[in-house]
């Protein structure tokens, strides 16, 4: 019991000290550089549809993927004031700018014909954030919404909580955009109240929840609202889901005006319809094909290419690259159960990185056996004919069937069994690639016999 | 007043024998000479309070920490041991001569399988073996299932190699897990735990360990493995090597291995693998301060994954995200040396810095 008490109050003393940084997660400000992998995103309009089809309160809205289809749309809407939101899988739409010029991928409008014209300018264009990078994402949709007029915004999230050791829900009177200060000035603002996933969520704690909150004239409806968002939360296997602001309107009904969803990859073989929703033209194309073999794939900025199983050592051999003065191109986790194809198609993604001047293999077999990726490799050169160098650095299962494997292909592979060393020549070659390189010359790697 | 307590060692405590010393201090504090009423009873709430403390633990899941520490007698059964993943594992593991004796696969009770036999599921399988260990290759959508069987039936060591488990199926299990006393869960998303030279239960590469008097714990796999072929190659080799996972909601911490290394007179240096994101480093490194501190302290070196790992990219393990600032690889390098443990900035260099340590 003491043990308990003790945790609980470590837990609060935690997230007390670290409310921004726990917020600075939830917020639909922030968002990561790069979509994260594996990780289901999906687009504003499924979030809306998921809140509306649980019977939480959302602004009217339509989907366009034409500007006719725009114009219809805002026509039913019946409303003076529109909303037009590029629908791209990225944060600060509305400060971005589109590639033909257009300003804003958030915008308000005010009639039907200026709904299509806009909308118009929207589909089938890249919108560039500080989020997206120089590339920019396609825009295929465009959600077209009525606007609210929000007098008083609220902050929703129920999340899964290491600190909690289960679900809690974050609120607080101040929500809006500037969620994250409020937790950094005033942390007494936001509120948690812990979940017991065996009892789940019952309607007095939710009640309690909208009292806390300053919402004890709207008790039942605020609620009913935090039991309709739990029931999704468990229903769908959501990690998050935060609803920023939660806000009443001049008619004084409350609107989910945005909400956040993030989902558990590990739950995708139960929630199949949800994870069909994944739309793949948002995301890196290299990291799109290496989901299709179950690699663990995400692009950076460097010239070494790494193909590491097991995401520990993965980062490990990022960082060990890094401390010898290389730059990693890529993180790339083979996993445990990949199969000599699987290592082919890596090696395919890796290399169609042009910034790619040498690669660094670091399999330490486990589950993996090393004969398998040897085969491979061998596969891969062979095919893809590949004239950059290779460090392979092999240890674990089956590693001297491996090694036989590799010196009896005739191929451009060098091994190395220490890792310090195994990286401190990759990072010379690579050196080597890039000056030759900066001269316009091409280079040929020879290995003695 | 003497602490009477302090004549047990806490893991000792039973319920039972926590009721029968409350009362025996209780009795002693009244006989005592000490006439003054309010002193009497600061010294019964004083008692009260460490009883409570004690009973807390003693019913509590902290009280399975002992059953990581395998032996070569311990007897292991497989969760799925007719699957391709568990045989291959369970083959490797009867050579490293674990103390294999049976397994469970539904609907293919009563065969045979590697010579042992096969039971429908864990409750006959620890009926009929009595086992100390279960190792789980069951498939994520079957995984929770497993999990809860071998908890109903009581086995002291649970091993889920299992990756890809939703969280939420996890964080029920955690929640019961939790509030019991009878098992210990490593993982999931694990690659096991080994007494080196005694024990093999997971799938590591058995041949790169070997016994000795280091004390590994880690979140990664292959990351672990590096460690204990640095160890093995400077000849300080393992005493135990458990490998926590990667999920965010597990059975086992750093801290409840960092609890039986400091209290095993076989292991001399200790060897902390982290990632990014989360806590639990952090959490290790106050638990460190305060229990591994003085003449007595032993040697940790720590080596934290991910320092160049830019902020809000999730690398594989479902734990390992950095987000809104928190679970950076820079804080939990300073909290641990903070704390007294040498981090290597070199996972190349990890054995090499221990070695240093214990004969430095």
């Amino acid at each position: 019991m003491a043990t308990m008490l003790r945790s609980a109050v470590l837990a609060e003393h935690i997230l007390l000290k670290n409310a921004t940084k726990v917020l600075g997660s939830t917020t639909s400000n922030w968002q990561p550089q790069k979509q994260q992998t594996r990780n289901l995103n999906v687009h504003e309009h499924i979030s809306y549809t998921l809140l509306k089809d649980a019977g939480i309160q959302v602004p009217k809205f339509g989907v366009a993927k034409t500007k006719q289809e725009a114009k219809k749309i805002a026509q039913d809407l019946a409303t003076k004031d529109i909303v037009l939101k590029a629908q791209v899988l990225a944060g600060g739409r509305g400060k971005g700018h589109f590639k033909n010029g257009l300003k804003g991928g958030v915008r308000m409008v005010y009639s039907p014909e200026e709904a299509e014209d806009i909308a118009g300018q929207m589909l089938g264009q890249y919108l560039i954030t500080k989020q997206t990078g120089e590339k920019g994402r396609i825009c295929n949709a465009v959600m077209v919404t009525e606007r609210k007029f929000p007098r008083k915004e609220f902050y929703f999230a129920i999340m899964m909580e290491r600190a909690f050791s289960g679900p809690v829900i974050i609120a607080s009177s101040q929500g809006g955009v500037n969620i994250e200060e409020v937790a950094a000035e005033n942390p007494n603002a936001i509120l948690y109240e812990p979940i017991d996933i065996s009892k789940g969520l019952s309607k007095e704690q939710a009640e309690k929840v909208a009292v806390k909150v300053g919402l004890s004239s709207q008790k039942d409806k605020t609620a009913d609202m935090l039991l309709k968002m739990y029931d999704l939360f468990c229903k769908k296997d959501a990690l998050l889901i935060e609803i920023n602001p939660y806000a009443e309107d001049a008619g004084e009904t409350y609107f989910s005006l945005d909400a956040k969803f993030r989902f558990d990859d590990n739950a995708g073989f139960r929630q199949k319809e949800l994870f069909a929703l994944r739309d793949w033209t948002q995301e890196d194309e290299k990291e799109v094909a290496a989901a299709k073999f179950d690699l663990n794939y995400i692009a950076l900025d460097g010239n070494i290419g790494c193909l590491v199983n097991g995401a520990g050592l993965a980062m490990a051999t990022m960082d060990i690259i890094s401390l010898h003065g290389g730059s990693p191109a890529n993180f790339l986790d083979v996993g445990g159960g990949a199969t000599a194809q699987a290592v082919k198609e890596a090696f395919k993604i890796i290399t169609a990185d042009p910034k790619v001047h040498a690669i660094l293999v670091n399999i330490f077999g486990g589950i993996m056996r090393c004969d398998v990726i040897a085969e491979g490799i061998i596969a891969a050169a062979k095919e893809l004919n590949l004239k950059m160098p290779i460090v392979c650095r092999l240890q674990g299962t089956n590693v001297d069937d491996a090694k036989v494997l590799i010196a009896s292909s005739g191929l451009k592979i060098l091994p190395v069994d220490n890792l310090d060393e195994a990286a401190r020549l990759v990072v010379k070659l690579s050196n080597i690639v890039s000056l030759a390189r900066d001269a316009k010359l091409d280079i040929n790697f020879e290995i003695p016999l | 007043m003497i602490n009477i307590f302090q004549y047990y060692p806490r893991r000792l405590c039973s319920r039972s024998v926590t009721l029968v010393r409350y009362c025996l201090a209780l009795r002693f504090v009244y006989q005592s000479d000490i006439n003054n009423e309010n002193m009497q009873r600061a010294k019964v709430s004083k008692v009260l309070i460490s009883t409570l403390r004690v009973w807390s633990r003693s019913a509590s899941y902290e009280s399975t920490r002992k059953n990581l520490k395998i032996t070569k007698k311990s007897t292991l059964i497989c969760q799925g041991f007719t699957g391709k993943q568990a045989t291959f594992h369970c083959k490797l593991a009867k050579e490293y001569g674990t103390n294999l004796v049976g397994g469970v696969t539904p609907k293919k009770g009563g065969q045979k399988h590697l010579g042992l036999p096969v039971f429908n599921t864990v409750k006959e399988a620890a009926a009929a073996l009595k086992p100390d260990i279960s190792v789980i290759f069951v498939p994520p959508f079957a995984a929770t299932k497993a999990l809860f069987e071998a908890l109903e039936a009581q086995i002291p060591l649970i091993v889920c190699i299992t990756e890809g488990i939703p969280q939420h199926d996890m964080v029920k299990f955690c929640y019961q897990l939790k509030r019991q006393d009878k098992s210990r869960l490593v993982g999931p998303n694990c690659p096991g735990i080994i007494a080196p030279e005694l024990c093999k239960v997971g799938i590591m590469p058995g041949t790169i360990h070997k016994r000795g008097m280091v004390g590994i714990v880690s979140r990664s796999g292959t990351l672990t493995y590096e460690a204990v072929q640095q160890t093995t190659q400077l000849g300080l080799g393992q005493t135990l090597v458990v490998g926590m996972g990667g999920d965010p909601y597990n059975g086992t911490n750093f801290i409840d291995c960092l609890d039986i290394f400091l209290n095993d007179p076989e292991t001399k240096g200790i060897i902390l693998i982290g990632e990014i994101g989360g806590a639990a480093e952090e959490e290790a490194a106050d638990y460190l301060k305060k229990h591994n501190s003085g003449p007595t302290r032993k040697p940790v070196v720590g080596y934290i994954a991910g320092l160049s790992a830019p902020p809000g990219r999730r690398m594989g393990h479902a734990g390992a995200i950095i987000s809104g600032g928190k679970g950076g690889a820079k804080e939990k390098i300073e909290a641990l040396t903070n704390a007294g443990v040498v981090v290597a900035k070199s996972p190349a260099f990890i054995g090499a810095h221990l070695k240093k340590e214990l004969t430095g």
